[in-house]
């Protein structure tokens, strides 16, 4: 146990070089903006992933909330407050939301959260285009100003990425403490048996409530994050295929793990890239991979990865026992 | 009054669309128990394969609807094979998530194939008639008294024929219906077809009013959950009720209230409403 502790750690520190050094390594503008915006979306798919593969609820509003962080950011920014004011205040206000819309639509369940939810998204991304005074419209917010830290502002893709990179690491870590706390598997006992986890005395509704208004919170940073990035942004980042997006992620990555959401955000956008030619086809191939993965790996591809490895390390002790303590000791 | 009475006309009109294709997601949303979120999709396909048959093949617009429904019919046993069915004994999140990946499909397959701008059949029926102070176009009238047709020939064939008692046995009581001899998986694909076939009717009329586009779909598809959800799930009558009230609401709050924020009464009156019942006007408690 020990040793695997110690092994992981080693990983894990890798991992935090190499994103670390990445940038001296990568000069190009063009790749540097796709793994920036991949970084931004991370964080979206993380929070999508506590309210949809944790908790089990498939909130479909993501966008929404998305946007709602995106123009409050860039509302308040542009009215003279600073980014570092700005943005928990614009990811409290999408938390907020989430809160008034988990009142009355996480009393439903299944396919009626998830179309109800995805109803919230259509209104919040027309109110948003016919909204002039305050969101522009349909032409959207301009001159959003980059974020500043004392004489320093971020507008080198280094220091951008450096900036996205401590938000995706923030997010990262509240989404660890929260799965491995009580409220955690409080979230994943609303999703394998609500009326079980009820008769337990969780208060399902409010751990679902929670766990929206987290997801929410993490959706509306993703977005603040966004808008101050970009510079610009109309109500097109409400629509519901930025959501799809990121349940394509999600579910290619791995649902209900922690690496999975990344791992989607980063291989989808990359292998894009390689596939330029296929552009256009992009959505069937989008399409088609979420079905084959709901039907065959609905697991994803952390979870096939973990069942791998937990065959490889029963075969293991099964070999290094002789074979019969292994098979009770797994018993 | 003039007003008044051309937007009812107007919402009558828009609603014999929402009820026809609210009608066939209720059969399989509330009868198969399949969220059929792709069922908005289809309908657009509807109005693409009609477009196609007009444009490139000179077929008349009677031709071209009885081309659509075919192929929209064929289409649709096809979703339920591919899509759903393997999904048969999953949680309904799962077809749920199955049916966008569907719909992504036939978005970008009609904006590769059809190009992203909106295009227009040509109308058949071009003359208006003066009733009572409202211009109604012949198009229009049509559109309401087809749908109400197809509404009435959907009932009988459900209530009177054989087809259609089975599938009515296979809502009520799937094993029972399978122990008494039903082919329950001919019964999915039948209702299927039904579904996609009248959602391609409903289209075909539609699409010489408006232009069609790639994205008519996805709007019409959420209004139809929330008039299936909310006229309770599977019945019928509230499918057609619900589909004309909405229909007439939207008109009146667009013609009066404001037309920008037409397409936000059917999603709010949802969010409304399962705040007070959370199963729907006439809930059934959903898996």
């Amino acid at each position: 146990m020990a040793v695997k502790f110690i092994r992981e750690k080693w990983f894990y520190l890798l991992l935090l070089a190499v994103s670390l050094a990445l940038p001296l390594v990568i000069t190009d503008r063009y790749i540097f903006q796709i793994i920036i915006m991949s970084m931004v979306f991370s964080i979206a798919t993380l929070s999508m992933n506590l309210i949809l593969g944790y908790t089990g609820q498939a909130s479909l509003a993501h966008a929404g909330f998305f946007a709602i962080g995106a123009y409050g950011l860039g509302i308040m920014t542009k009215a003279g407050l600073s980014f570092w004011l700005a943005l928990p205040a614009a990811s409290l206000l999408s938390a907020l939301v989430g809160f008034i819309i988990g009142l009355p639509t996480l009393r439903t369940r299944g396919s009626y959260f998830a179309i109800v939810t995805l109803c919230f998204g259509v209104i919040v991304y027309i109110v948003i285009g016919n909204l002039v005074e305050i969101t522009g419209g349909q032409t959207g917010l301009l001159g959003i100003p980059l974020p500043q830290l004392g004489g320093l502002v971020f507008n080198t893709h280094k220091s951008q990425y450096y900036l996205v990179l401590a938000f995706l690491l923030l997010t990262l870590f509240v989404m660890h403490r929260l799965v491995y706390s009580l409220l955690g598997l409080g979230f994943m006992s609303v999703r394998n048996n609500e009326a079980l986890a009820e008769s337990l005395g969780i208060n399902t509704f409010a751990t679902k409530i929670i766990s929206f208004m987290t997801a929410n919170f993490f959706a509306g940073m993703a977005g603040g994050i966004y808008a101050s990035l970009m510079g610009s942004i109309s109500p097109s980042v409400a629509s519901f295929s930025h959501t799809f997006f990121w349940l394509v992620y999600l579910m290619l990555g791995g649902v209900a793990t922690l690496a999975g959401p990344i791992i989607g955000a980063f291989a989808i956008p990359v292998l894009m890239e390689y596939l330029q030619f296929l552009q256009e086809y992009r959505l069937i191939i989008f399409g088609a991979l979420l079905i084959i993965i709901i039907m065959y790996f609905p697991r994803g591809l952390m979870g096939g990865i973990n069942s791998l490895r937990d065959k490889l390390s029963k075969a293991y002790k099964l070999r290094k026992t002789g074979g019969k303590d292994g098979i009770t000791a797994n018993k | 009054m003039d007003l008044f009475f051309q937007q009812i006309f107007n919402g009558i009109m828009m609603g014999s669309t929402y009820a026809v294709v609210a009608l066939g997601l209720t059969l399989v949303y509330g009868i198969l128990h399949i969220p059929n979120f792709a069922h908005g999709h289809l309908y657009m396909l509807g109005a693409y394969v009609s477009f196609f048959a007009i444009t490139s093949h000179g077929l008349g617009f009677w031709a071209a609807m009885a081309v659509s429904v075919a192929v929209l019919a064929l289409l649709g046993i096809v979703v339920e094979r591919v899509v759903y069915r393997p999904l048969k004994d999953q949680p309904h999140i799962n077809s749920f998530i199955s049916a966008i990946g569907a719909l992504m499909i036939l978005e970008t397959w009609v904006i590769v194939t059809w190009g992203p701008q909106a295009q227009r059949i040509p109308n058949p029926y071009p003359g208006a008639v003066e009733l009572l102070g409202i211009t109604m176009t012949q198009q229009r009238l049509l559109l309401i008294v087809s749908a109400m047709v197809l509404i009435i020939l959907l009932q009988i064939f459900i209530k009177k024929t054989t087809p259609g008692t089975a599938i009515e046995a296979v809502a009520q009581n799937r094993e029972g219906a399978m122990l008494v001899g039903i082919n329950v998986d001919r019964i999915f694909s039948l209702t299927f077809a039904i579904s996609t076939g009248t959602a391609a009717i409903a289209a075909t009329l539609v699409a010489p009013i408006f232009m069609i586009s790639p994205a008519m779909g996805a709007l019409l598809g959420m209004k139809a959950f929330v008039i299936v959800i909310l006229g309770g799930l599977g019945s019928i009558p509230g499918a057609i009720v619900g589909g004309y009230f909405l229909g007439i609401v939207e008109a009146l709050g667009g013609g009066y209230i404001s037309a920008d924020y037409k397409d936000v009464i059917a999603f709010g009156a949802l969010l409304l409403i399962l705040a007070v019942k959370p199963n729907g006007l006439f809930g059934k408690e959903v898996a």
